[in-house]
């Protein structure tokens, strides 16, 4: 399947692109690829990067340069639920070790894999800016907050449930 | 109760949408800049409140603007450095969510302040609920005429615009943050050029904290006077902190800066004590990169004095005993806690968010996960501990941007106050798999009981 953006999508881009000064189109790099990123199965493959670079009429080097360094842009498949659990100080000091241990249990799966139905992929990931909710993860565009063994149960049938329907 | 500047009416129903905020005095701040003031005015105004920096960095934000260059025919840009992501630090985001509209009214009369038509709030990446709140609000107010072209009648014009980072803590560094909103790598930039002088599109650019943009709008309010007569001398105003770790109450707080620190954590009105009647340990005052002090410095400078929760008080003793107030990201470890362990977590963090560019950063952040893992593992040498030490002193200074200080700083901290743990760990490797080391000789010194 070719890359492309819906009509609906490509306005979003040209809106995008008028936020900045004429020439300065790079600088809708990081929103596109994040637009770019939802709509193509939530991760960016070579394809997706260089239609991007096309849009913006960059070089694909540049787009590259750019999703290699942030930790947000996926450049592997990940499941359709990717929980990215934070571990730094704060989270750790309220237990978030013992998190990351529930789900690798309950998921059967290691930091970094995913799930053999493709649903669940599991990161841990640097602070989140939850410290006083803490521990957490980010699943999709929210947080999940003050996460307890129970929670975390509740929230993995709730996928499979919202997978199932 | 202490007085509040920017959280008084975050308690009211609705206080996110323009209606609500405007029938409780909302954009009066605004209109009587952009009516009744010039916009030389407003910065006189902003230095007069003596107002610091609230990113982390404490540089007084009027002198700040004043560094602004204003060459002829060339647009200046105001950028709202919202990428929060020190660890321990989540203030920013609680005012983006519940208070929209004070960010957006401090940026207008900044943005009239500097002379910048076009200005971007550059949020972080993982806070992707927060632009759609943001889009809403500069919605509302364009609606209402307080941006987009003529905004007043006064002709002056102002467009705000979201841009949202993809996890970098790095473009938290204004200079990186720069690079980022250009849609580059966030490296930061060799200064000088500052960016007051060549900033965003090589243009003069000031980058200010959400918490800094959103205090415009009371020292607008009553006055640069009036404000510097919150707080204590030079730490003059409120100052928000998000307190977490150990504490009853984690949230985000308003404090006047006249408080103690003794205050902050135990009285019921801000952390509400330690929980499970333990004790604490030690303490990150201002965010993950600032010195962990011990309970007894914590509470009290070396001279003996109580510590306050002000710029200069935390900062008594220098890094010797003191420590900093940063970003106000207040992180409580209470007597279980390790801080070998804590150590080597945010040795981690810094490990994987150095961008790479200086080399003491890039090797020096990892050398020190790796020999903190092997300590807190139960494989670590005593000669560890130098080594450890003589890292740090190679990162400090020795790199483009602050990171190299900030990953510097912890492992510094955490070796001169709680050396003892460290050699604990690597004498009893076993048994430090097994428990904790536990309080020791930094003693809390409250009583348990005498708390609150």
């Amino acid at each position: 399947m070719a890359v492309q953006f819906s009509e609906e999508k490509l306005n979003k881009v040209k809106e995008i692109i008028a936020r900045y000064p004429a020439g300065k189109q790079k600088s809708a790099l990081i929103p596109v690829l994040h637009l770019a990123q939802e709509s193509f199965g939530g991760w960016l493959s070579a394809d997706t990067m260089d239609y991007v670079a096309g849009l913006l009429q960059i070089e694909p080097i540049e787009v590259y340069e750019v999703a290699t360094f942030y930790s947000m842009f996926n450049l592997q498949p990940v499941g359709k639920y990717l929980f990215e659990v934070c571990q730094t100080g704060p989270c750790m000091l309220n237990g978030s070790d013992d998190i990351i241990h529930y789900i690798k249990e309950k998921l059967g799966i290691k930091v970094g894999e995913t799930t053999p139905d493709g649903l669940f992929t599991l990161k841990t990931v640097e602070c989140l800016g939850a410290c006083g909710y803490a521990p957490m993860m980010q699943l999709g565009k929210f947080y999940k907050e003050h996460l307890t063994k129970e929670k975390v149960d509740q929230i993995i049938a709730d996928c499979r449930a919202q997978a199932n329907n | 109760m202490g007085r509040k500047l920017l959280l008084d009416k975050a308690h009211i129903e609705g206080i996110r949408y323009f209606d609500v905020y405007r029938k409780n005095g909302g954009y009066a701040a605004a209109e009587k800049a952009l009516k009744s003031m010039s916009p030389d005015q407003v910065t006189e105004e902003v230095k007069k409140s003596g107002m610091r920096g609230r990113g982390g960095a404490g540089f007084p934000t009027g002198m700040k603007w004043s560094f602004l260059a204003k060459p002829e025919g060339v647009p200046c840009y105001l950028v709202c450095n919202a990428d929060e992501s020190e660890p321990g630090t989540f203030k920013d985001r609680y005012l983006m969510e519940f208070l929209p509209h004070l960010l957006i009214e401090g940026l207008l009369i900044s943005s009239y302040a500097l002379g910048a038509n076009t200005t971007y709030i550059y949020i972080r990446g993982e806070y992707a609920w927060i632009p759609d709140i943001l889009e809403e609000a500069i919605a509302e107010a364009h609606k209402n005429g307080f941006l987009g072209k003529n905004i007043l009648g006064t002709g002056f014009d102002l467009e705000i615009y979201v841009q949202r980072g993809a996890g970098a803590y790095i473009c938290g560094e204004e200079t990186a943050l720069i690079e980022s909103l250009e849609g580059k790598r966030g490296t930061p930039r060799i200064k000088p050029p500052f960016p007051a002088v060549k900033g965003l599109y090589q243009c003069p650019t000031v980058v200010n904290n959400v918490e800094t943009l959103a205090a415009i709008v009371p020292i607008i309010n009553i006055g640069g006077d009036e404000y510097v007569k919150y707080g204590i001398g030079k730490s003059a105003g409120t100052k928000l902190i998000s307190a977490c770790g150990n504490i009853n109450k984690p949230g985000v707080y308003e404090i006047e800066m006249n408080i103690s620190v003794e205050e902050f954590i135990y009285s019921d009105e801000y952390c509400g004590g330690i929980p499970n009647g333990k004790r604490l340990k030690a303490c990150i005052p201002g965010g993950s990169s600032v010195p962990i002090v011990p309970a007894n410095l914590l509470l009290t400078t070396a001279k003996g004095e109580k510590r306050m929760m002000t710029y200069e008080s935390l900062n008594d003793g220098g890094f010797a005993t003191g420590t900093m107030m940063g970003s106000g990201g207040f992180i409580v470890l209470d007597e279980d806690q390790c801080v070998v362990r804590h150590t080597l977590s945010l040795a981690r963090f810094y490990h994987h968010e150095s961008c790479g560019q200086c080399s003491p950063c890039r090797e020096g952040t990892g050398w020190m996960e790796k020999v903190l893992k092997n300590i807190e593992h139960g494989k670590g040498k005593m000669s560890d501990i130098d080594l450890l030490w003589d890292i740090q002193r190679k990162i400090e200074g020795n790199t483009i941007c602050p990171l190299g200080d900030a990953a510097a700083w912890p492992v510094a901290a955490a070796i001169r106050h709680f050396r003892d743990e460290f050699e604990w760990h690597v004498l009893n490797p076993d048994e430090a798999q097994r428990r904790n080391f536990g309080l020791a000789h930094y003693a809390d010194p409250l009583p348990v009981a005498a708390a609150v």
